[in-house]
């Protein structure tokens, strides 16, 4: 296993040792020894893409779709920066990522050299670890160290930074399984506490008013934990609710499904989180846009709560019983020890449901529909009727259409949505849908976007094209940033501070000077067909769907509120909306 | 049984011990503190130690959290301890309340170079120890002649300083203890003509025979 070779070609031996099939990249003077390497092999695909932030978020999608790590490759100084964005994102949701970093020469590092940055410096807050490699004996086992912390434990984004004069130099490689066995300081935990699972099972068994809060972790735990949730949730009749990043763990066409919880959430959901009793809270991290007004989040539960990060434990809201490990395993755990002691639900959970199906009732999706205009929900609705049953896989970019499409598009599977949660990250979906179809070429990948967001990575249409990709971005155009005038409207007294895009290219232009195809659809009863149009179109399509202008995003949970002070669909009167936050509540966001 | 954040948990090794619940679900009620700003406002300081690797950026990533994440840093010390295997101490002391001082430790565990995080404070308490062994050193120069001077030299000597620098216009203490008797120290010496000090940072260990790097993994 062990011999001589260059820097340059220990990173491509490694990608090799570590089941790399595909890198996204964009090359510059600091990495060109590895991209000589590159063009002159066939083991592994690269991936131009028109801007490294694209690179970023195409991993990110390969990454989330196929749960396994995604690699970029860039240059040093603006092509390390420009991975910034794209590498917190990735932090903020657990996604693992290899990004590979060019760096100028050792004996210049220091020294402002041309196209020279901190990477290290600037990227130590925003990845799970980072490397600068000196010395040419470190560089095999840095690389295979990076992808053992990238995908272990709770996965996150890291960093090898790799000065040009080490990818010349001549070293001794070895491969993964001589150079890492076990790591000196990094063990995270895999199988959670047995007698904090007992306590928690059975907590759960004497549950009245139960709820599963289920998130990220579940999908970035594997299959097997999506898999072992469904037989939990069997088991137990309990119902399930999910975190924006934990869509389709447990499917939408589920009995005990109640829909995404938070800001956005259905009613059903964030009801039934604050009246229950005991909230079993599975790979999810209490963020504000899921809790709402802290000191009245869920005030009667019992919490318990299963992550693989103790930091993330009591980190915002105290619980009774955490459980430190590894989805998968804990649910395992929990499965057999449910199964063994012969638990079954109390009967007072099935008032719970009646009363679950009472908020049901309210039907808080409901929205006004139109012969003339298209509603945005009634555009996605008619998306989600065509590809219901195929093998499809959803991006978004971010906004109220990201909100819409989690409303309204139901996941059945794991690994099938793509969307960037935890940082918001406008220009995500494009090349997120780009990376889902590089591991994916003879599935659907479409993008739902905003007019706004869609412009801040759409030099990847480029990209898709030349790399004969062909995914669809399903443009929900209302020519406002839908989701910051909503919030305008909310709370600042409806002054539309530069929320409005006058100059929009013309979108079908657009994608014709890509190479691409452009469908433009203005009335609902065009919709059905151009939709078959889209997903028949064997490249890439932008597909300008354009909408009523001012629908905004409703369910809502004003600011400062708690969850059973939902803004519903049907009480949003212009009054209504005007009040919603208070002078508190305004400070909040 | 001591309250949920005064627990500390090892480094890679899911437990649910020292968590502060029972594991009878009956008995949930009386801990079932919920939103825990109600809770903590008070704030305490704590002594951390930190094992490392020294590596280079690790005292940054160290920092890069505390500041980072809105932490206070009070003193901080750091040096190599075992040259062998390159593992560095750093003590901090900081101050926060409980839920934030346990957010510090599960946040510097999480750091990949980071070998082991013990709250010498909460060990004390758990040895039934008022606080942990602290000591700092402090370099105090103080410029002046004739009966200021000799006042310098007679309190130094109450304080159990020693006099490692000195000509006829000045004198350079050297002081080790507490945090709060080199403060006394400096506060006294103003007045005699103190020019500038130097301080070390916060050292600390836990009484008793048992050590934290020894077994660290």
């Amino acid at each position: 296993m062990e011999r001589e070779m260059t820097g340059a070609e220990m990173v491509l031996q490694a990608f090799r040792d570590q089941e790399v099939k595909h890198v996204f990249g964009y090359p510059g003077g600091a990495v060109l020894p590895i991209y000589d390497e590159l063009i002159q092999q066939d083991d592994i695909a690269h991936i131009l893409v028109r801007h490294e932030q694209g690179a970023g978020h195409a991993a990110e999608g390969y990454a989330r779709s196929t749960g396994k790590p995604g690699v970029v490759l860039v240059t040093s100084g603006p092509g390390a920066t420009n991975m910034v964005t794209a590498l917190t994102d990735a932090m903020l949701d657990s996604i693992p990522l290899v990004c590979i970093t060019g760096q100028v020469p050792t004996n210049l590092v220091g020294s402002d050299a041309f196209q020279e940055c901190d990477t290290v410096g600037i990227t130590r807050p925003c990845t799970k670890h980072n490397w600068l490699v000196k010395r040419i004996e470190d560089l095999p086992r840095i690389l295979h160290e990076a992808f053992y912390v990238a995908k272990s434990g709770r996965p996150g984004p890291v960093v090898v930074d790799i000065p040009k004069d080490v990818q010349f130099a001549t070293g001794t490689y070895a491969g993964p399984s001589t150079s890492h066995v076990q790591h000196k300081s990094y063990n995270p935990p895999t199988k959670g506490d047995m007698t904090a699972i007992r306590a928690a099972v059975q907590l759960m068994a004497t549950a009245q008013r139960p709820v599963l809060y289920t998130g990220g972790g579940v999908i970035n735990s594997g299959p097997l934990a999506s898999q072992l949730l469904r037989e939990l949730v069997e088991m137990t009749g309990f119902p399930v609710t999910s975190t924006l990043m934990g869509l389709g763990a447990y499917p939408a066409s589920g009995p005990e499904w109640l829909g995404m919880l938070g800001m956005h959430g259905t009613y059903e959901a964030n009801m039934a989180m604050h009246d229950c009793d005991v909230m079993v809270c599975i790979g999810a991290r209490f963020d504000d846009r899921i809790t709402g007004k802290l000191d009245a989040f869920s005030p009667n539960s019992k919490k318990i709560h299963i992550d693989v990060d103790p930091s993330s434990i009591n980190k915002i809201v105290h619980v009774d019983i955490p459980v430190v490990g590894d989805v998968a395993h804990v649910l395992e755990d929990m499965v057999r020890i449910w199964r063994a002691s012969s638990f079954k639900p109390r009967a007072e959970v099935k008032n719970w449901k009646k009363q679950i199906d009472q908020w049901r009732a309210r039907n808080c999706l409901a929205y006004r529909n139109s012969d003339d205009i298209i509603m945005p929900q009634y555009a996605l609705q008619r998306l989600g009727e065509a590809i219901k049953g195929k093998d499809v896989y959803i991006s978004t970019e971010v906004g109220q259409h990201q909100m819409w499409a989690a409303q309204f598009l139901g996941f059945e599977a794991p690994n099938r949505w793509l969307t960037s949660g935890g940082f918001g990250t406008m220009g995500y979906g494009m090349p997120a849908a780009i990376g889902a179809q590089v591991a994916h070429p003879d599935s659907l990948c479409i993008n739902i976007a905003g007019d706004a967001s869609i412009l801040m990575n759409i030099q990847e249409m480029s990209t898709a094209v030349q790399h004969g990709l062909s995914p669809k971005t399903f443009i929900l155009n209302n020519s406002y940033m839908g989701m910051v005038r909503q919030w305008q409207q909310l709370l600042h007294g409806n002054r539309l501070s530069h929320s409005y895009t006058d100059s929009l290219p013309d979108f079908v232009k657009l994608a014709e000077a890509y190479g691409a195809k452009g469908i433009r659809v203005t009335k609902p009863h065009e919709l059905d067909d151009a939709i078959q149009e889209m997903i028949e179109t064997p490249g890439p399509v932008l597909f300008d769907c354009c909408v009523a202008q001012l629908a905004n995003c409703f369910p809502m949970i004003p600011s400062g509120k708690p969850h059973n002070e939902m803004l519903l669909p049907d009480e949003a009167s212009d009054e209504a909306v005007a009040s919603a936050i208070s002078k508190e509540g305004k400070a909040l966001v | 049984m001591k309250p949920w954040h005064q627990q500390s948990v090892k480094k890679g090794r899911p437990s649910c011990e020292g968590w502060g619940y029972k594991m009878n679900a009956q008995n949930l009620d009386a801990l079932s503190a919920y939103f825990i700003a109600e809770v903590s406002d008070v704030q305490e300081t704590h002594t951390l130690s930190v094992i490392v690797d020294n590596e280079p950026g690790v005292l940054a990533r160290v920092i890069g959290l505390f500041s980072g994440r809105g932490y206070n840093i009070d003193s901080l010390s750091v040096s190599e301890t075992e040259h062998e295997r390159h593992l560095s101490r750093i003590t901090i002391v900081t101050t926060g309340t409980p839920q934030i001082i346990e957010q510090i430790r599960h946040q510097l565990d999480r750091l990949v170079p980071v070998h082991r995080v013990r709250d010498l404070t909460v060990a004390a308490l758990r040895f039934k120890q008022d606080k942990p062994l602290e000591r700092e050193l402090a370099l105090v120069k103080v410029a002046g002649a004739g009966e200021k001077r000799l006042e310098a030299l007679r309190l130094s000597e109450a304080f159990k300083a020693t006099v490692i620098d000195a000509t006829t216009e000045h004198f350079v203490f050297e002081i080790t203890g507490r945090s709060n008797k080199i403060e006394q120290f400096i506060d006294i010496m103003r007045p005699l003509g103190l020019v500038e000090v130097s301080r070390t940072g916060v050292a600390a260990l836990n009484r008793g025979p048992e050590g934290l790097s020894s077994n660290a993994q």
